[in-house]
């Protein structure tokens, strides 16, 4: 799953696969927790790029995640973020806790690729 | 009447998770949904598969290998889907069901899991017993009725009804 992960200094991009449910984010939680630590990581962008189906198992990580970064003073963002991948999210209330973008802001491009 | 039914009983582990949602979306193809219908119903599924894996049988000592049921019934234009288990019940389902209301927070669970089965399908119902397992009822309208014309009915207004009848619903 090392391709997921793309880091630059404190900041790292999380390119979240096809389909995140529950037996997927597990696995995602744990990667992301032992780099967050290892690698001091201040911001998360989430890139929903390539992800077409999510369910609240997705939610409860953003909102994990989220939580890490708020209690060490840093940000998440979500990007790439598809119409239905919107819906979802706005659902569970978390464009209060995070932005969430349509496209990629161009500041940010460049250090999403590895 | 269209008439169809399936039963499908799997061990509770969460690879089998996006066996459960893709099988049942294959089955409801014969229903000819939108893809957005689609997409609302694995979700759903999706909720259901993994409540029961987390909660019915997430107590510590479980295998994995006690079984999940999903029936899968077509009445009409209507998909009927019940996800049970024989796991160990919820002692408060109306609290159960709030938005927001997990008890395993700890393990990163929004608690968003009925919130978005009740969203996402037309009807949801739950029964459940301390000890003897859960069963969640749902079903979802597929096929919008057509349009009925009068006679004399003018060619603009049946393309307008007959657009908006063709156009994905809200």
């Amino acid at each position: 799953m090392d391709h997921m992960f793309a880091i630059m200094g404190t900041r790292m991009c999380v390119h979240l696969p096809a389909e995140i449910d529950h037996h997927v984010s597990k696995r995602l939680c744990e990667e992301m927790d032992c780099l967050v630590q290892k690698k001091h990581i201040r911001c998360i962008l989430f890139d929903f790029g390539q992800t077409t189906f999510m369910d609240s198992s997705g939610i409860g990580m953003l909102i994990g995640r989220y939580k890490t970064m708020r209690f060490m003073a840093g940000t998440v963002l979500a990007v790439n973020v598809s119409e239905r991948m919107n819906r979802i999210l706005e659902m569970a209330g978390i464009g209060k806790i995070m932005d969430i973008y349509e496209g990629m802001p161009a500041k940010m491009d460049a250090w999403t690729q590895s | 009447m269209q008439q169809n039914e399936m039963r499908l009983e799997f061990d509770s582990r969460s690879c089998n998770e996006s066996f459960a949602r893709v099988t049942v979306a294959a089955f409801m193809t014969q229903l000819n949904p939108t893809l957005e219908e689609v997409a609302d119903v694995k979700t759903a599924i999706s909720e259901a598969v993994t409540n029961a894996i987390i909660h019915a049988y997430g107590r510590a000592g479980q295998s994995g290998a006690e079984k999940i049921e999903i029936l899968c019934r077509i009445r009409g234009e209507v998909l009927e889907v019940e996800v049970g288990d024989s796991g160990c019940g919820i002692a408060d389902v109306k609290r159960a069901m709030e938005p927001l209301f997990t008890t395993k927070a700890e393990c990163d669970r929004a608690g968003m899991g009925f919130a978005f089965m009740e969203a996402f399908m037309d009807t949801l119902r739950v029964e459940s017993a301390l000890g003897r397992g859960t069963r969640v009822y749902m079903t979802k309208q597929i096929r919008r009725e057509m349009p009925r014309f009068e006679k004399n009915e003018s060619p603009a207004a049946v393309h307008e009804a007959l657009q908006s009848f063709l156009a994905e619903p809200e």
